[in-house]
């Protein structure tokens, strides 16, 4: 008896987590706790913060409001699994999971539940591809246009000619901090630069070793696809063997407050990608403040609004809500179901003037996406960390990557993928 | 001749590395010796004592999120600071009162089970520990600044280069963990050499039963054994703290200590330091000479697997007592 | 009065040594059987498939695996999570090289070249004992896990270096892949772990398994009476790293269908299935069923308590979820330290009893 009831009791709260069928539902799978946890946090924050404020201030978009539950995956992949077979029956339209790992587990899941993925700057660089990655969006750059712009800028501050230079790729030994090898590799042969790769194991505390090496090497610049506690072990030691900082150049990824923030001074002068803007001074946080902040409505009390990661989830969550108003107008109906928003997006246009009307002026890069293209057009700037006002400072315009080099890498990359799982690309035209 | 000199640097650095190691495996080797279990949690309450010292000293609410949640309320800070050498005291106490916690509400009905039985409930209690110091203090990285210098050693690096004509990189933090471990090292030689409570942990380490007809508390040495390591775990944690920002990846240096452990064996102190530096020092000459040649990011198991080869000689592990095995 | 040996009579040696000696029980074990393979296809969705029973299943049979090597042939190991990983990149390499070949038989296969590799490491347990062989184990982990991760032809040179099972099928039902359902990944989960445990009964209960427990018990005098300790030692290694090799192989190729190795198959994954023998009860194999069940169930129903029942924020509901875990493993071990089956066998002693217990 007792064992029924027990059962009789799990049955229950098993079947409680489905919450009712209703509105637009955009899961949050978050990760607050773990290893990444401080990472994640913010950018769960600011992605939530922003559906608030439409749901708050608009009434949600075209009068339907947004519903954003938060699951926790711990940047876990089985849990990640489980937290996208919990709410995917609940009438989810698209995904943000914010872990590469879970990105490649959803990418086969999402074409045959037919959901969207959209996975901005993290994720298979490939799903870029539209034909082949149907449901998968990685507007506007991906992990291969970031070490292309890293590398342009470069370019730009040697007067356009790095060959004989030495750069050193630091990375998270991991599928993300894999990503970019190839595609430094091809720019080397380019451009003539010698590159070293230094992997650094998860989650990289102690990296001693590998910054001796760089000391020893003594090249000229150092890119950094870090995450977690690496970022800041790696800018500590950097500033520790007095490794010039405005030489050092991190991901998007690798470049947050709580990157450099606990190396305190040694910090100045580092730089970063980025593909968004930081900081507080954009027309939509007087709204903001207005309707989420002052209510006691923003996520865990808005202790980190307006810092480079809650940016980027509030930027992903412009972007999923501009494609949600597209498939709205293409599909006649404010209600739309997940097929339709796929459509949303591959038509998706945000201008300059659209990211002005919506108070981020010059947030972001132009994204115009279409049936073959779902990256965008790649395009990223540079921030660099000024320690004494404790700010980034954004120090380049967004530059284009190298699409004569990119595109065949891709083109490659996703024809193995189609040809691995047996997918015949569909027809663009 | 270039690649020796740059070994040097590498050799100073890993046995530098090494004596951090050390001081973790230290708790863990002081808690095995008095009773028995092999702490599991060491990491995690390296990573509890320093959160702890953080919010002590930047005046954090404890519990605030959870009071947040239930309350409504929006409570963060206390609005005070707390000198540093304070708030090390205070933090000190609060390991205190936790070993005591442990040992009454965990130890004290576990005695007698197997060893396994005991490292698993450390595990149990990692994983409880973990989640107290986010709930208490919520889970942000936190910069850790006791006023410990960090960078690199200009002395060092002009003297060197005057030899080599290469400075060597030697981190002033490591200096001063070397100097602080080696003076916690004398603190607990002399401790139980030479005060009662020292000479009765020792009785305890040697015989629990001969311990305990003699008229030794059995309880209050396993309270003082775990505060102890609290303290251990404390230093530890404002070493690698200062080193990495106090965040959820500082329990995982537990797992850098494990083959120091092995190689030193679980029972000894000079076990515990010898093996750090070995350990230490083998696994950057590793990088060094091999990583390079079958692509980096060996220290994770070389480590490991430099244990295992002594542990084959050497089951006991250097300084282990003897394993003696009777029918 | 239904529950009693009275009235059952054995009449051979045989039937005498069953698993089963009460016929209520075997009943009982009948009927989840049918329940398992006859009832639940039918009712399973995606959600109860990948949340709590095909992870639950897999993690099973990874039990039974560390059963056999902890539980009774004594030797602690933490290198589960590498063994799993073997198991994953066998059958991935076995898949992608041999499309045509059944993927059964890719999984058994997998399961195989587990078990050399876990031999390989297996022998220091021959010199080292102990918490020493434990901590020698997780050179194991630390090592395969780095091997997998640098070497590129484990996973085929993909620039990421994650592995993606293709889809495979079997009498004409998708079994891995994304087309896959629900009730397909849950029969076949069920079918390797039933098969499995059955196994793992009857070796335990043979020759074999007197040899691990005497070696377990003590394996000096063991090697007096007559027990080789370097076959037993081997074979406890070899069988247990069979069975941990088709978890991993399973709980890629079926359950998650993409895996990259540090994050998959890393040291959490070994504790966790440590976990679930200690809180199971070492040497049982209905133990490994129980700790499965409750490492797999514990987080999800905790979490869907926490946060869809309280509605706390999900970071908060995390780090309680952390410490009731910890706290119940705690008192599980206090209250029970021979874990969920001793608990199962002295209710039933009390059943057989009952009403009348004097």
């Amino acid at each position: 008896m007792k064992t029924k009831l027990t059962a009789l009791a799990l049955a229950a709260t098993l079947a409680a987590a489905a919450p009712a069928r209703a509105e637009l539902v955009v899961p949050s799978l978050s990760y607050r706790t773990g290893p990444y946890g401080a990472n994640g946090t913010q950018y769960a924050d600011g992605f939530a913060d922003y559906f608030t404020l439409l749901n708050e201030r608009d009434g949600g978009i075209g009068g339907e409001r947004i519903q954003v539950p938060e699951c926790e995956t711990a940047y876990n992949t089985e849990k990640g699994v489980e937290c996208y077979e919990a709410t995917k029956d609940t009438g989810a339209l698209v995904y943000n999971p914010l872990s590469t790992g879970i990105t490649y587990q959803l990418i086969p899941k999402v074409s045959v539940d037919k959901k969207v993925l959209y996975t901005p700057g993290y994720g298979r660089t490939s799903a870029k591809n539209g034909k082949v990655f149907e449901w998968v969006f990685n507007a506007p750059a991906n992990y291969w246009d970031g070490a292309s712009v890293a590398i342009k800028y470069l370019l730009d501050e040697n007067g356009g000619d790095l060959s004989g230079k030495k750069i050193a790729l630091v990375y998270h030994n991991s599928a993300y901090g894999k990503e970019p090898i190839r595609t430094l590799q091809k720019l080397s042969e380019k451009h003539g630069f010698e590159l070293s790769e230094i992997p650094i194991d998860p989650p990289g505390q102690e990296q001693k070793s590998q910054w001796l090496q760089i000391r020893r090497e003594r090249p000229d610049y150092v890119i950094m696809y870090g995450w977690g506690v690496m970022n800041q072990a790696a800018i500590q030691e950097a500033a520790n063997i007095r490794f010039p900082m405005e030489n050092f150049i991190g991901i998007w990824w690798a470049g947050s407050e709580v990157d450099v923030l606990p190396v305190g001074a040694g910090a100045n002068g580092y730089k970063a990608l980025t593909f968004n803007g930081v900081g507080m001074d954009y027309p939509v946080y007087d709204d903001m403040r207005k309707f989420v902040i002052e209510p006691g409505k923003a996520s865990q009390g808005g202790q980190y609004v307006g810092s480079a990661l809650y940016s980027r989830g509030m930027y992903a969550a412009v972007v999923i809500a501009e494609a949600i108003r597209k498939a709205q107008e293409i599909a006649g109906t404010a209600a739309i179901d997940a097929q339709q928003l796929r459509d949303g997006f591959e038509q998706l246009d945000i201008t300059p003037e659209r990211l002005t009307e919506i108070g981020l002026p010059d947030f972001g890069p132009e994204i115009s996406l279409s049936c073959a293209n779902h990256g965008g057009s790649g395009m990223a700037r540079l921030q660099q960390w000024d320690a004494e006002a404790k700010q980034w400072n954004l120090i380049s315009d967004f530059t284009e990557p190298d699409q004569e080099v990119l595109e065949p890498l891709i083109a490659e990359d996703s024809e193995a993928y189609a040809k691995e799982a047996g997918i015949t690309p569909r027809d663009c035209n | 001749m270039e690649q020796l000199i740059f070994a040097g640097e590498v050799f100073l650095n890993g046995l530098m590395t090494g004596v951090m190691y050390a001081l973790v495996a230290l708790g863990f080797v002081l808690i095995f010796k008095a009773s028995g279990v092999f702490n599991y949690a060491q990491g995690v309450l390296a990573l509890f004592a320093a959160l702890t010292l953080v919010g002590i000293q930047k005046g954090q609410v404890p519990f605030a999120d959870l009071i947040n949640a239930v309350f409504g309320s929006r409570l963060e800070q206390f609005g005070w600071t707390v000198p540093a050498a304070l708030a090390i005291v205070l933090a000190a106490l609060v390991m205190v009162l936790l070993a005591f916690l442990i040992e009454t509400l965990i130890l004290q009905h576990l005695v007698g089970q197997a060893p396994i039985i005991l490292f698993m409930a450390t595990i149990g209690l990692a994983y409880f520990l973990e989640g107290l110091g986010d709930v208490m203090w919520g889970a942000n990285i936190k910069a850790l600044d006791v006023g410990l210098p960090q960078g690199i050693s200009d002395g060092i690096e002009q003297v060197t280069a005057g030899w080599f004509g290469y400075g060597y990189f030697i981190d002033r933090l490591d200096i001063w963990a070397t100097i602080i471990a080696a003076a916690l090292v004398c603190a607990l030689v002399l401790f139980s050499q030479y005060t009662r409570q020292g000479r009765a942990m020792r009785a305890v380490a040697d015989d629990h039963q001969a311990a305990l007809s003699v008229g030794i508390s059995l309880r209050f040495i396993w309270v003082m054994v775990w505060s102890i390591a609290g303290f251990v775990a404390l230093v530890a944690g404002i070493m690698w703290g200062t080193k990495s920002g106090v965040q959820f990846s500082l329990s995982l240096i537990a797992l850098k200590a494990l083959p120091v452990l092995m190689l030193g064996g679980f029972t000894s102190i000079p076990g515990a330091i010898v093996g750090g530096l070995i350990i230490g020092v083998g696994e950057k000459l590793f990088e060094f000479f091999i990583g390079p040649m079958v692509g980096g990011a060996t220290e994770n198991w070389f480590a490991y697997v430099l244990a295992l080869l002594f542990l084959v000689f050497r089951p006991q592990g250097l300084f282990g007592e003897r394993i003696i095995e009777r029918v | 009065m239904l529950y009693r040996e009275a009235g059952d009579f054995k009449t051979s040696y045989r039937e005498d040594g069953q698993t089963f000696p009460i016929r209520l029980d075997r009943w009982g074990y009948y009927a989840v059987l049918a329940v398992a393979f006859g009832i639940v296809p039918f009712l399973i969705n995606d959600y109860w498939a990948s949340a709590v029973l095909v992870p639950f299943l897999i993690y099973a049979v990874a039990a039974m695996g560390l059963n056999i090597l902890t539980g009774y042939a004594g030797q602690v190991s933490l290198g589960t999570g590498g063994f799993m990983a073997v198991g994953a990149y066998a059958v991935y390499k076995l898949m992608t090289a041999f499309p045509e070949v059944n993927i059964v038989l890719h999984i058994l296969l997998a399961g195989g070249i587990t078990a050399i590799v876990g031999m390989v490491f297996g022998l220091p347990s021959l010199r080292i004992k102990g918490f020493y062989l434990a901590v020698a184990t997780l050179a194991a982990q630390f090592f395969l896990v780095w091997l997998f991760n640098k070497v590129p032809w484990f996973y085929n040179y993909s620039a990421s270096g994650q592995i993606t099972a293709p889809e495979r099928t079997l009498l004409g039902y998708a079994i891995t892949g994304p087309a896959s359902s629900a009730a397909v990944k849950y029969l076949v989960c069920l079918c390797f772990a039933v098969v499995l445990a059955w196994v793992a009964r009857n070796l335990t209960r043979g020759t074999l398994g007197r040899k691990w427990m005497a070696i377990r018990d003590m394996d000096i005098a063991a090697e007096i009476i007559g027990v080789n300790p370097l076959t037993a030692k081997l074979s406890a290694f070899a069988v247990s790293s069979f069975f941990v090799g088709i978890a991993g192989a399973l709980l890629f190729a079926v359950y998650l269908g993409a895996a990259e190795v540090g994050e998959a198959f890393g040291i959490n994954k070994s504790f966790l299935v440590l976990f679930m023998i200690i809180i199971g009860g070492l040497g049982s194999v209905f133990g490994s069923f129980a700790g499965a069940a409750f490492m797999v169930l514990l987080p999800v129903l905790l979490k869907n308590l926490l946060v869809g029942g309280f509605g706390w924020p999900t970071n908060l509901a995390a780090h309680i979820e952390l410490m009731i875990v910890g706290g119940l493993i705690i008192l599980f071990l206090i209250v029970e330290p021979h874990g969920l089956a001793r608990l199962w066998r002295l209710a039933k002693e009390k059943l057989r009893l009952w009403p009348f217990p004097h």
